[in-house]
């Protein structure tokens, strides 16, 4: 049995000041590399894709800006400002042309950027016009799929705005060989070409895009080298003086050749986690398993006596801060679908080794340590748990999570790999999956997962059966029967089955012609020399050169459409209260309530442009009396109560997420409609479709496009968050909301689902509450949920939960000697719950 | 067992995720009716027997609903697997559950034929061969004692002590667990002679090693207006941690192990 050192280690005052000069101003946005970029696309003309992209790196690798700020150990940037965020015009960038005035103060995710490098981007984008993914890809897509997008059955934007990312790379192989190693490895590769193979001209040019991209990659470790040895002989602090000649001698060595110490090993690593968001904007650029590649580097030289414990962990804080330092700006809507400025950059402790020991080690206390020290939002600390796992490392993750930052997530390895295996991993390589940006799982190093392909909302398509396809006035739904027709649960479950599977065949469209826009445009030699096999196959990733090719696109609303289905089957099948038609009326007429101001403007802008077609002219004032006639949704006050009275039913019928086996099958099957359906598909790549259930964040901007539904949900709010219940739906605490989602088939969602739980830091109070916590977790896993991740809400939530109950019925806080609802207790307990935090007495 | 699952009782709440009253994850059954009137009572709807009207954030709620046995086993069983990863299981609490001992009786037999872990809270006021039958089926027995002066536990209380010291004694020969839980209540047994002589009284029962400590809180307030009652303990301010540490020391002066809150 291996000792496992579990102590806590302490923070040095070097990683507050390295956080502090992070985040002194607003992310700026920075034209160098889209102008280098585009100065080298200008000169290659004409040669092979794989080579202009390999050219346009290394000019990065040579022209970026060096930038060593003080006080690091880890060095490289691809920004000057901190936080700073390069752009990407290869992917798509009129957007971003059409968001200069608003970036820098929409709500979500503003950015800085200054007059100059606006218009020094408007210049670069002139080049990329018809030359980006995104016009290639629109250009595959059928008609009635753009129809579909343009109506919001689904989004493709993450890839279709952006590159890819959503991988772990082969990070142990750099460690080991470096990228001079990978170089020899493809140049063998590519002497061995012949001339006269039917794919020797893309092979041998790829094999050759990949050499130059190590070249370049080594070509910018060397240049920090060089700065640190001349800002070392200016520097008068003799302390800093020998960091910096160390620096100096380790970016000389490094990511060359394999590490040779844990310093190098943590270099190393930044380096290429760098470069890989310097080459392509895709994000989910995941370290994976950290605590397992990195550990043979540290334990030599703890054990050498070369580095103390304190040494290595300050180290691994200062990767954490660089982590931080990656920024990605995206258009206004994805802002809001990823909300938080995250590079979802998914780092993962624990878990079980290839051969199904567990894999614990230092390194995953000092990890976690690591995410309490920094308290920033990347890495997206997860931690795989299986039977095997410690206690010690359960109760390290509680106190972190204890904390509110969200961390880790916990995965279950006891229905991860099995599901892996499912879609054709062999056992060793699903025994060491990691996790991608929010919850996917794959085999790090081999696999090309395409993990955030869209985002499908399933309430979308439940709307159309009650409109027999159409939205809006157009068709663009299958014709599925008028609802009298729909006399039966049955009729009325296959109908919205069949507006599933119509949406879901776009969605793959949609998906592909992303994929093949990528594969033609975008492949990427640096990336993908560190992928297995690309090299070996002498294809790129976007081509298929991965061992393992998916995509998974992700399902959301499921709480949403099991209480839908419900209280359809219960009101008009079952007591036969209402009848179908009288429904769709009342989801028509938002259940006679007041509409949202987003949802009121979608539909003021919608008969503006109606009226305006018909060659009415119209004006201002006008428009402001249909926006505020629209929002009062002034019906017929007979019509109203009855809409209102409907909707009282509903709210009183169960819902999803109580332990309730009558609804939450309801839930399964609503699940099925979506997961099962996406495994049918294959990519561009040669690869399968696997679904996921989860929305990141898109659940609210993607619901203000949604109507009311007939689980009573209003329009244009939020949809249910992942497979988590409606918000505020669970009252009978977290073991029934777990029962709830563990009901749902999650090993058919191999692309990952997500369950958010919301608790007060009360509830984990003592060692009683840290204990009851990990059996929850160990229960939920026991019966084969996924995942888990914990908001541990702060005052200010509290605040708002005594504004808004109904949004937080589900939110447990520590009472007095017991736990208890949040929004049960009286006004001046909650009070006294919210002094008590203020008071920050947990 | 069948004749078991059929009995009937009266209940006024079942609460899931109890991590706090006995160990591990618990489902607690509270059970309406009392026989004690404590001043300080934070759950006043569950003394009488009889359903209660109680205003709740401004609606009306019936306070008290009849259920058999085998409806309040289906609950407890729907967290089999959260008692399993952490020890925990049912816990009768009250009111009183020796009030209906017959309901309370049959609920534990149950549950350990189900090997499901079981708790009480009781203030061990009942004749004695009602809590005898059930000791064998009960795997903790938390056991309030609230004042060793008899006089004083009926002026704050409404019943003298003798019996439940009495049973106390009988309980914690025969119990497999039995821990000893003082609601700490100031004007009433705060000092820490009181404490102390509690604490003294626990320590020469057999076997008995652990008391707890509860600190006074005014939580129930709201609940004594909602039943239009008067709230006796006006605004008495819960003890402090200085002095609950205090106390706690007093406590373990007499050989105890002593936890503040359960």
């Amino acid at each position: 049995m291996k000792k496992v050192y579990t102590a806590e280690l302490q923070k040095t005052p070097r990683i507050q000041k390295l956080i502090d000069d992070l985040y002194s101003g607003t992310p700026t946005i920075e034209s160098t590399r889209a102008e280098i970029i585009t100065e080298s696309f200008k000169q290659t003309e004409g040669l092979s894709i794989y080579i202009r992209k390999a050219k346009a790196f290394k000019a990065l690798a040579e022209k970026l800006p060096v930038v060593i700020r003080d006080d690091e150990l880890i060095v490289g940037c691809n920004c000057v400002t901190p936080r700073g965020c390069p752009t990407f015009p290869e992917f798509s960038n009129q957007w971003l042309e059409d968001e200069f005035e608003t970036v820098a103060t929409r709500s979500a995710d503003p950015f800085y950027i200054s007059k100059e490098t606006a218009a020094k981007l408007k210049e670069v984008h002139k080049y990329w016009q018809g030359r980006t993914t995104s016009e290639l890809a629109t250009s595959y897509m059928a008609p009635e799929t753009l129809k579909a997008i343009e109506h919001n059955l689904f989004t493709v934007g993450n890839y279709f705005y952006n590159g890819i990312g959503h991988v772990n790379v082969d990070y142990a192989k750099v460690l080991k060989i470096g990228f001079k190693g990978i170089y020899d490895y493809a140049k063998a590769q590519r002497d061995q070409c012949n001339i006269y193979d039917g794919d020797y001209t893309s092979r041998f040019s790829f094999l050759s895009a990949v050499m130059e991209s190590c070249e370049a990659a080594i070509t910018f470790a060397k240049r920090y080298s060089a700065a640190a040895r001349e800002l070392a002989a200016n520097c008068s602090d003799i302390n800093r003086r020998n960091e910096l000649l160390a620096i100096a001698e380790i970016c000389n060595r490094v990511p060359e050749n394999g590490a040779e110490s844990f310093h190098e090993a943590c270099q190393s690593f930044w380096f290429v986690q760098l470069l890989i968001q310097t080459e392509s904007s895709g994000h989910s650029i995941s370290p994976g398993r950290f605590d397992q590649y990195m550990y043979p580097y540290y334990i030599k030289d703890l054990e050498s006596g070369k580095i103390t414990r304190e040494q290595a962990q300050e180290l691994i804080d200062c990767v954490w801060v660089k982590l931080n330092s990656l920024n990605k700006v995206r258009d206004a809507l994805s802002a809001e679908g990823f909300a938080g400025y995250s590079m979802f950059q998914n780092l993962i402790v624990g878990g079980q080794d290839i051969n199904g020991l567990d894999a614990t080690n230092d390194l995953s206390y000092m990890c976690i340590s690591a995410s309490m020290h920094v308290n920033l939002p990347q890495p997206s600390l997860s931690m795989r748990v299986w039977n095997g796992t410690p206690h010690d490392l359960m109760v390290k993750a509680a106190e972190l999570t204890k904390t509110g930052i969200g961390f880790p997530a916990y995965y279950n390895d006891e229905i991860i790999i099995p599901a892996l295996i499912s879609r054709g991993l062999s056992l060793e390589d699903a025994r060491d999956y990691c996790i991608i940006g929010c919850v996917e799982p794959q085999k790090g190093g081999k696999t090309d997962g395409w993990h955030d392909a869209a985002f499908f909302n399933m309430c979308r398509t439940l709307e159309l059966v009650f409109s027999n396809g159409m939205d809006k006035g157009v068709q663009i739904g299958p014709k599925t029967g008028e609802l009298v027709a729909l006399d039966t649960y049955e009729k009325f479950f296959n109908a919205y089955k069949e507006q599933m599977d119509y949406a879901i065949k776009l969605m793959v469209n949609a998906d592909n012609a992303v994929d093949a826009a990528h594969m033609e445009r975008c492949p990427l030699p640096f990336l993908s020399s560190m992928v297995d096999d690309c090299i070996a196959r002498g294809k790129s990733m976007q081509e298929g050169g991965a061992i393992y090719n998916f995509t998974g696109p992700q399902g959301f609303g499921i709480a949403n459409v099991a209480d839908a289905l419900y209280a359809v089957n219960e009101l008009v099948y079952k007591t036969k209260e209402v009848t179908l038609e009288e429904y769709a009326d009342a989801l028509r007429n938002n259940y006679g309530m007041p509409y949202s101001d987003e949802y009121a403007k979608t539909l003021t802008i919608d008969v503006v442009k109606e009226i305006t077609a018909q060659g009415i002219e119209i004006k201002e004032e006008q428009i402001k009396e249909i926006f505020i006639q629209i929002k009062q949704n002034d019906i017929d006050e007979a019509k109203k109560a009855k809409y209102q009275a409907l909707l009282q039913k509903i709210k009183s019928l169960p819902k999803f997420g109580n332990d309730i086996d009558e609804v939450d099958f309801f839930g399964r099957e609503a699940a099925y409609t979506y997961t099962k359906p996406v495994e049918k598909y294959e990519n561009p790549r040669g690869g399968k479709y696997h679904a996921g259930l989860y929305p990141v964040s898109a659940n609210v901007p993607l619901g203000m496009q949604t109507g009311a539904t007939p689980d009573g949900r209003l329009a244009g709010t939020p949809v249910a968050d992942g497979v988590s219940p409606a918000a505020g739906s669970d009252v009978n605490g977290p073991t029934a909301a777990a029962n709830s989602v563990a009901k749902l088939d999650h090993g058919i969602a191999s692309n990952g689902t997500l369950f958010n739980m919301k608790f007060h830091p009360s509830a984990l109070k003592g060692a009683s509450g840290i204990e009851g916590f990990i059996a929850l977790i160990r229960a939920y896993f026991d019966q084969k949920g996924m995942h888990m991740q914990f908001n541990v809400v702060s005052r200010e939530t509290l605040r708002d939960a005594q504004k808004h109950p109904e949004n937080y019925k589900s939110l447990v806080v520590r009472v007095a000697g017991y736990s208890a609802l949040f929004t049960t207790l009286s006004k001046t307990l909650q009070d006294d719950i919210i002094n008590r935090t203020e008071q920050g007495g947990f | 067992m069948s004749d078991y699952l059929n009995v009937s009782g009266r209940i006024f709440d079942i609460q899931k995720f109890s991590v706090h009253d006995g160990p591990g994850i618990r489902t607690i059954i509270f059970l309406k009716g009392c026989a004690l009137r404590c001043r300080w009572c934070c759950n006043p709807e569950s003394q009488k027997f009889e359903k209660q009207t109680m205003l709740q954030n401004g609606e009306e709620k019936i306070i008290g609903r009849d259920i058999t046995v085998a409806d309040v086993m289906q609950t407890v069983k729907q967290d089999l697997p959260y008692y399993r990863r952490s020890g925990g299981g049912m816990t009768l609490s009250g009111g009183e559950m020796l009030c209906q001992s017959e309901f309370s009786y049959a609920l534990l037999r149950c549950a350990k034929e189900q090997s499901i872990n079981t708790a009480v809270e009781s203030t061990g006021f009942a004749t004695f061969d009602k809590i005898e039958k059930m000791l064998p089926y009960i795997d903790t027995f938390m056991m309030d004692i609230k004042h060793t002066d008899s006089q004083k536990h009926k002026e704050f209380t409404g019943q003298a002590n003798e019996l439940i010291l009495e049973n106390a004694a009988k309980i914690a020969k025969r119990a497999k667990k039995l821990i000893i839980r003082v609601p700490v209540i100031p004007t009433f047994n705060d000092t820490e002679e009181e404490i102390a002589a509690i604490a003294r009284f626990a320590a020469g029962l057999d076997r008995v090693k652990e008391i707890h400590l509860l600190p006074y809180h005014r939580l129930g307030k709201d609940k004594y207006d909602g039943l239009g009652r008067e709230y006796l303990m006006g605004d008495l301010p819960s003890p402090t941690d200085e002095k609950m540490q205090q106390l706690k020391a007093a406590a373990e002066g007499c050989g105890l192990i002593c936890k503040i809150g359960g």
